[in-house]
């Protein structure tokens, strides 16, 4: 149960929204799919589920296409939040599950667990226009995995939910990875690729910058961080050679250096300067090499 | 059950248990339950029982005979002698002893000339009949005066037998014509506004999904082809359910007016008496009427982002309507002229026009078949457009309230491989 992209590209007129991306999305998977706004994410998923056609290349999945007859293994949820406003929550999560499939019976149970996980089952007769922003997004998020999906997109799940609800839904997303789910997911936080991806992919209009597996990106990526908190003045590090980056913190600063042998040379620059109360050699964060890499294209 | 039925049902459920639905179907079977009853419900505020009496101050007991003798055909109408002067029967009148009292006097010639007092001279409607009686005892006294004989007189009055009688064999009589011209009318507003109010029914169904975004998840489990004839075929669904009260609601009105003997507005319409033809092609025009304008709607709707503009796109849609409606009013007194002819095979207008023929006159039948075809080509093609449109209509956002956007969805859905 493999999604592949191979060579993809969609042409908007003149306009490439995704350019020759191909990509291969293991299965029971948690997978990062990262990029600035407009980088081409949600025409991608679009494209996957067919509900766009690619200018060229091939998607696969279980080397077919994904059609409607399909749709009952697929969950999506779109970056634009979509529910009828006038519909209770428990007639309209049903509808949805009927589309992909589902058996009613078999839906309200399920709409049942799922509200009593989400800590909300007094909202199962409420109209979702009168529930707030959060809440609905939870609704959301039950009508994309109600039929057990095995393939489910998401796009931008936790954007706009207060931290308790994003632990909630992190947790939700784990549970159903753990159940045999593929799971491809968008976001712009780091931390949350970081915390639950295990491969990722970085587009950058329309193409990817950087693709596999989180611990080898990382790896490769090379630069590391220092964090050095001490008494005296830290300034003169900036001038160390393999310093590519300088930022001063309250009671120390931090930096970005080319490869670990830089770290050594700093950690002996320090010594006889004063008391070092902290001296951190990090692995660099998603968030550094998601600005390194989109970033600096920028410039 | 099938993901189209699903819609179709989900789409029917939703409106049916809506407000407007509930409010336009009682309107409309408050509406033909008054109309079916209309005679008796002018009867009860008509004051028929009450006599209108009027007084006649006269000299010359001959008129009055003969003024009674004329009146006496008019219920509601009785004459009085009154013998006492013109004064005293104006108080008389001021008191509401009488409506009205006239002076009928001895003029030149020897002529009646009469005045007529009343309280108030500003209905003629009370006034009328007694002139008209006057004037026709005034021709009585003449042609006596005359010589002529009463025979000839009462000859002269009967009216002339005028019969309009049709030489083609297949032509329908002046009868039947006022018949079913009564009929067509009806037919013509109930199809005029039933494409008008489902097809804003359809596009508002199409504008709120994609307002509300659930659109997206929708075009991802199903496709949009089966959509948007899911939603024609639930609103379709609605619209028999609408009908068959109505229709329903129509039967008893009849049936309720038959017992109580009277002539109703419904057998002026000519619906005791229907032609079961034009009652098939009412209903065949109906249906493909529908799915014209349905589709059309569909289409229109999948291209607005916001449920406001839709009803700005759908202005082209709904002048076209009214054009055929209108053309169809200007039919129903020629619908043998040469531009209701070319209009019936206009496909916008054939559910109108052509009905409006095969209602009101003989129409061969090779042409009621090439107006039906060239019909429903156009709905298959309307549909295989509306289609695709809908498919990159479905995914387009932002400020779009022209046709260009037309162009836009084309594209959007274009099958690149």
């Amino acid at each position: 149960m493999m999604l592949r992209l191979e060579k993809v590209t969609k042409k908007f007129g003149s306009f490439t929204a995704v350019d020759d991306l191909s990509l291969e999305i293991p299965e029971k998977q948690i997978f990062g799919f990262l990029g600035a706004n407009g980088a081409g994410k949600t025409t991608t998923f679009r494209m996957v589920l067919g509900l766009l056609d690619q200018t060229r290349g091939e998607i696969s999945w279980n080397g077919g296409d994904i059609g409607y007859d399909q749709s009952h293994l697929i969950g999506y949820l779109p970056e634009e939040r979509g529910l009828y406003p006038k519909l209770k929550v428990q007639e309209q999560l049903v509808y949805l599950a009927k589309l992909r499939g589902m058996k009613k019976a078999e839906a309200i149970q399920q709409i049942e667990r799922w509200l009593e996980r989400f800590k909300v089952p007094e909202y199962k007769n409420k109209k979702v226009e009168e529930l707030s922003k959060g809440n609905q997004q939870k609704i959301q998020f039950i009508s994309a995995v109600l039929h057990k999906p095995k393939l489910l997109i998401l796009d931008e799940p936790f954007s706009g939910l207060d931290p308790v609800n994003v632990e909630m839904l992190k947790k939700a997303v784990i549970d159903l990875k753990e159940a045999g789910t593929s799971i491809v997911f968008s976001s712009h936080r780091m931390e949350h690729v970081e915390e639950l991806c295990e491969s990722l992919c970085i587009l950058h209009h329309g193409s990817p910058v950087v693709h596999g597996k989180l611990n080898e990106i990382k790896k490769s990526f090379g630069k590391k961080n220092v964090r050095v908190i001490a008494d005296f003045d830290l300034a003169f590090l900036e001038s160390i050679p393999g310093v590519t980056k300088y930022k001063p913190l309250g009671d120390g600063c931090e930096l970005q250096i080319e490869s670990e042998k830089i770290a050594q040379r700093i950690f002996k620059e320090l010594q006889g300067k004063g008391f070092v109360r902290k001296f951190d050699l990090e692995e660099p964060t998603l968030n550094d090499i998601f600005i390194e890499k989109v970033g600096a294209s920028y410039e | 059950m099938n993901k189209f039925l699903i819609m179709v049902a989900q789409t029917y459920k939703n409106r049916v248990k809506s407000k407007s639905f509930l409010i336009t179907t009682i309107v409309t079977v408050a509406l033909i339950f008054a109309l079916s009853n209309l005679q008796s419900i002018i009867e009860t505020f008509s004051d028929v029982d009450e006599e209108k009496k009027v007084a006649v101050v006269t000299d010359n007991e001959g008129w009055f005979q003969s003024l009674e003798q004329v009146v006496s055909m008019n219920d509601n109408l009785t004459l009085e002698k009154y013998d006492g002067s013109l004064e005293e029967a104006q108080t008389a009148v001021e008191e509401g002893d009488f409506q009205s009292v006239v002076e009928v006097e001895q003029g030149e010639e020897g002529l009646p000339e009469a005045t007529y007092y009343a309280n108030k001279i500003a209905n003629t409607g009370e006034s009328d009949p007694v002139r008209q009686a006057l004037q026709q005892v005034k021709v009585q006294y003449v042609t006596e005066q005359a010589g002529v004989d009463p025979a000839i007189i009462q000859q002269m009055n009967t009216p002339v037998n005028f019969e309009l009688v049709a030489l083609e064999e297949s032509a329908k009589t002046a009868e039947e014509l006022n018949q079913t011209r009564g009929l067509v009318y009806v037919m013509l507003f109930f199809l005029y506004f039933s494409v008008i109010m489902y097809g804003q029914m359809i596009s508002t169904e199409v504008a709120t999904e994609k307002s509300s975004r659930v659109m997206e998840i929708l075009v991802s489990s199903v496709s949009p082809v089966s959509q948007m004839f899911a939603k024609i075929f639930g609103i379709a669904l609605l619209g028999l359910t609408q009908f068959a009260i109505l229709i329903l609601a129509g039967y008893l009105g009849i049936q309720q007016s038959k017992t109580l003997g009277d002539g109703s507005m419904l057998e002026f319409f000519g619906f005791n008496d229907i032609n079961p033809g034009t009652i098939i092609y009412a209903v065949v025009f109906f249906i493909l009427g529908y799915l014209l304008y349905a589709t059309l709607a569909a289409t229109l709707g999948s291209l607005v982002s916001r449920l406001e503009d839709a009803q700005q796109l759908l202005a082209p849609m709904i002048m076209l309507i009214v054009a055929g409606f209108l053309i169809a009013m200007f039919g129903l007194g020629v619908p043998d002229s040469t531009f209701i002819t070319v209009s019936s095979y206009f496909p916008f207008f054939t559910p109108l026009i052509m009905f409006l023929r095969v209602g009101m006159l003989e129409i061969p039948i090779w042409e009621v078949a090439l107006s039906i075809g060239i019909l429903a080509g156009s709905i298959l093609l309307l549909a295989l457009i509306g289609a695709r449109v809908y498919r990159g209509g479905v995914l387009m956002y932002g400020k779009s309230t022209s046709l260009k956007d037309l162009k836009t969805a084309l594209q959007l859905s274009k099958k690149e491989k």
